[in-house]
């Protein structure tokens, strides 16, 4: 594998006061797959997520796309190299209709500053279409009578929209039954299908092992493994959230007992 | 894929993709309305119920209630209702509350006539530091809501009481100003458009009307589309609707029932031409506008709103600055209808009946959702009852009974939104 990573970490730390949060921590994200990024609560996921999206700024290391190393000071800067995060709260408007939320903060307008309501219906419609998604009734719904599935459908498909290099989703079946749980998850891959970076936070191992490419696992700040998701079994990977390490895989003896933090 | 994820996607098959026509369309469009009223998305529907019921009970109990006298009394009271209802709207969508709209009102109209009065300002330059005035305590009370963070109903509260008194001092002792007689702000409530004049403007509007649905624009992007019936039925209402009203305030009033007036009192107040274009310019900005959409969007969710990059305060002081300075149009309206400014312009029940208007008309009172129309209908409704009020009861609890009514309707307007509110959410 010589492909340049869409994404790369090398080495971040990241601290709030005397907290340790994040402590060299190595990651890839490559075009076309899904990552996921597992660990339990506390292991640093939301800090490295944030940390990617400019929310927060690293204390040392660096941020690498697509071989070119870049810093980031704020959600602007990720935003314009394309990275796009869908927040489990999904910041969605309930009184506004899809369109209308996907092209939040980034309406079209045509002659006389007005909104261009049809170039943008179009879009949406043509973005929702690439995705395969057919549970939306009309673009012209009101956000307010989705389910949450279609809700996920439309966070996900305004990443498509804006052509995003990297799309993070934050724990996207978390609230979802299992039939909707299903259906996000074959947005998941065909989102990656489009040759989006993909990096899936998640608690549910299950989705993991379904959709997954590749697995990093943080334990307690730092990176146990990134592994391929054909190269482990499921065990494995529960090994590497619950104890840092699984077998040859993970972290030393001496840093995955505590030490390390 | 499971057999169980195939049947719900293949279930909502969108109907509306392949353009149709005829009556196809017409029945699919009237589908798609039905469902979105079944979901709580009213619109208009319960003010016009409202206006259509009130309207009949009063003209079946009062003979002249529908007279051309009448008529026209009840548009040049409804006006500063209406007016300072479209301004409230802004700020209700953000699920704000500006309690000082009426004493800001009242005291730009005082700086107005006090200008005209004691200083010799021209009318138009009196007018224009009256505006400005609201726009500047606007902006002050905008700011202190985003930037310091005191809730507004506070805010306001405090402004509402220190207006009262700022005017009162203005006024001085003697009570009220009286503004001259040749001033042209007099004329807004007092004078009427020419008949030629308004038949011309009522065509104009007919016709921009026709002219302003995209449905072509609509067609050629091959989205779906309103039916070309539904919007011709439309434009004919308006015009039937218009021509109607045009024709009745085209009746002389003065031989009937007005003796004050030597001259012909025939056609419709210019304070109606007003009406119409502060309700276009402000339902362009909100629905046309990439401003008008992000007031919608933090009104909806601020925080998605600031993630997609809007900036919150900047809206918040805004809307701020357009309620101030339409509530002093509003004033001034006022003043117009009264020829005068009292010391107690704008005190009393003026804020609540134009809160009032907005909520009757459909706005809600917790965010996200308004229009300028509502303003329109729930001031009417409210002007309605107030005139319809004043005319059946007789003796001398007749203010009391009116203040129960209209208090009767606020709160079942307020009620009968918060109860569509949880039928959407829950």
């Amino acid at each position: 594998m010589t492909t340049i990573p869409t994404l790369e970490l090398r080495g971040i730390d990241k601290s709030f006061g005397p907290v340790h949060v994040l402590s060299s921590v190595n990651f890839t994200a490559n075009a076309g797959e899904v990552t996921a990024l597992v660990g339990d609560n506390g292991a640093g996921k939301t800090t490295l997520v944030k940390c990617i999206g400019g929310i927060h700024r690293v204390d040392e290391g660096g941020l690498i796309f697509d071989g070119t190393p870049r810093s980031i000071n704020g959600p602007r800067d990720a935003a314009l190299l394309g990275v796009e995060i869908v927040y489990q709260d999904l910041a969605l408007c309930d009184n506004l209709d899809i369109v209308d939320n996907m092209f939040l903060g980034r309406e079209e307008v045509s002659r006389l500053h007005t909104l261009d309501e049809n170039s943008m219906e179009n879009l949406a419609q043509k973005a929702l279409a690439s995705l395969a998604v057919r549970t939306v009734r009309s673009v012209r719904q009101l956000v307010a009578s989705l389910s949450g599935g279609q809700r996920q459908t439309v966070a996900i498909a305004k990443s498509v929209l804006w052509q995003s290099k990297i799309v993070i989703l934050d724990e996207p079946t978390a609230a979802l039954g299992v039939a909707q749980t299903e259906q996000v998850l074959d947005l998941v891959r065909r989102l990656a299908g489009q040759g989006v970076a993909v990096i899936l936070v998640s608690h549910n191992m299950n989705d993991v092992m379904k959709v997954a490419d590749s697995i990093a696992v943080l334990y307690l700040g730092r990176m146990a493994a990134q592994v391929k998701r054909q190269e482990v079994t499921q065990t494995q990977v529960v090994e590497l959230i619950t104890a840092g390490r699984s077998g040859d895989l993970g972290l030393s003896p001496a840093e995955s007992s505590g030490g390390a933090v | 894929m499971s057999a169980q994820t195939d049947e719900i996607v293949t279930q909502g098959e969108p109907e509306s993709r392949e353009p149709v026509e005829g009556l196809a369309a017409l029945g699919a469009y009237a589908r798609d309305y039905l469902a979105r009223v079944r979901g709580g998305e009213l619109g208009s529907i319960p003010a016009i119920v409202g206006l259509i019921v009130i309207t009949v009970v009063f003209a079946v109990l009062h003979q002249g209630f529908l007279s051309a006298y009448n008529i026209e009394a009840l548009v040049i009271q409804a006006a500063p209702i209406i007016v300072m209802a479209m301004g409230l709207i802004f700020v209700l969508l953000l699920g704000e509350i500006d309690l000082s709209a009426g004493t800001t009102g009242g005291l730009c109209s005082a700086i107005t006539a006090v200008l005209i009065l004691r200083h010799g300002a021209s009318g138009w330059l009196a007018l224009i530091v009256g505006l400005i005035a609201g726009a500047i305590i606007g902006f002050g009370m905008g700011w202190l809501r985003a930037r310091v963070g005191i809730p507004s109903f506070v805010i306001t509260l405090a402004t509402f009481l220190a207006f009262q008194g700022v005017t009162l001092i203005l006024i001085g002792g003697q009570g009220s100003v009286i503004l001259p007689n040749n001033s042209p702000l007099i004329k807004l409530e007092n004078g009427f458009v020419p008949l030629w004049l308004g038949w011309t403007l009522l065509a104009l509007l007919v016709i921009g009307y026709a002219k302003i649905n995209d449905a072509l624009g609509r067609r050629r992007a091959g989205l779906s589309r309103v039916p070309f019936t539904v919007i011709a039925a439309k434009v004919v209402g308006l015009a039937a609707l218009g021509a109607a009203f045009t024709y009745e305030m085209g009746v002389n009033r003065n031989l009937t029932t007005n003796a004050f007036f030597s001259n012909k009192a025939q056609g419709m107040p210019w304070v109606v031409v007003l009406l119409v274009i502060l309700f276009m310019v402000w339902h362009f900005v909100l629905s046309r506008t990439r401003y008008g959409r992000h007031v919608y969007a933090v009104g909806g969710n601020a925080e998605a709103a600031r993630r997609a990059g809007i900036v919150v305060s900047r809206i918040r002081i805004s809307v701020f600055v357009i309620c101030s300075g339409m509530a002093a149009v509003s004033g001034i309206v006022a003043a117009s209808l009264l020829q005068s400014v009292q010391s107690n312009a704008g005190a009393g029940n003026t804020l609540l009946l134009a809160v009032g208007a907005a909520v009757i008309g459909g706005t809600s009172l917790f965010g996200g959702r308004g229009r300028i129309i509502d303003a329109v209908l729930g001031g009417l409704v409210v002007a309605v009852i107030i005139n319809g009020m004043s005319d059946l009861i007789h003796g001398a609890n007749s203010a009391g009974y009116e203040w129960v009514v209209t208090g009767a309707v606020l709160l079942l307007a307020a009620g009968f939104d918060a109860v569509v509110r949880r039928g959407r959410t829950g």
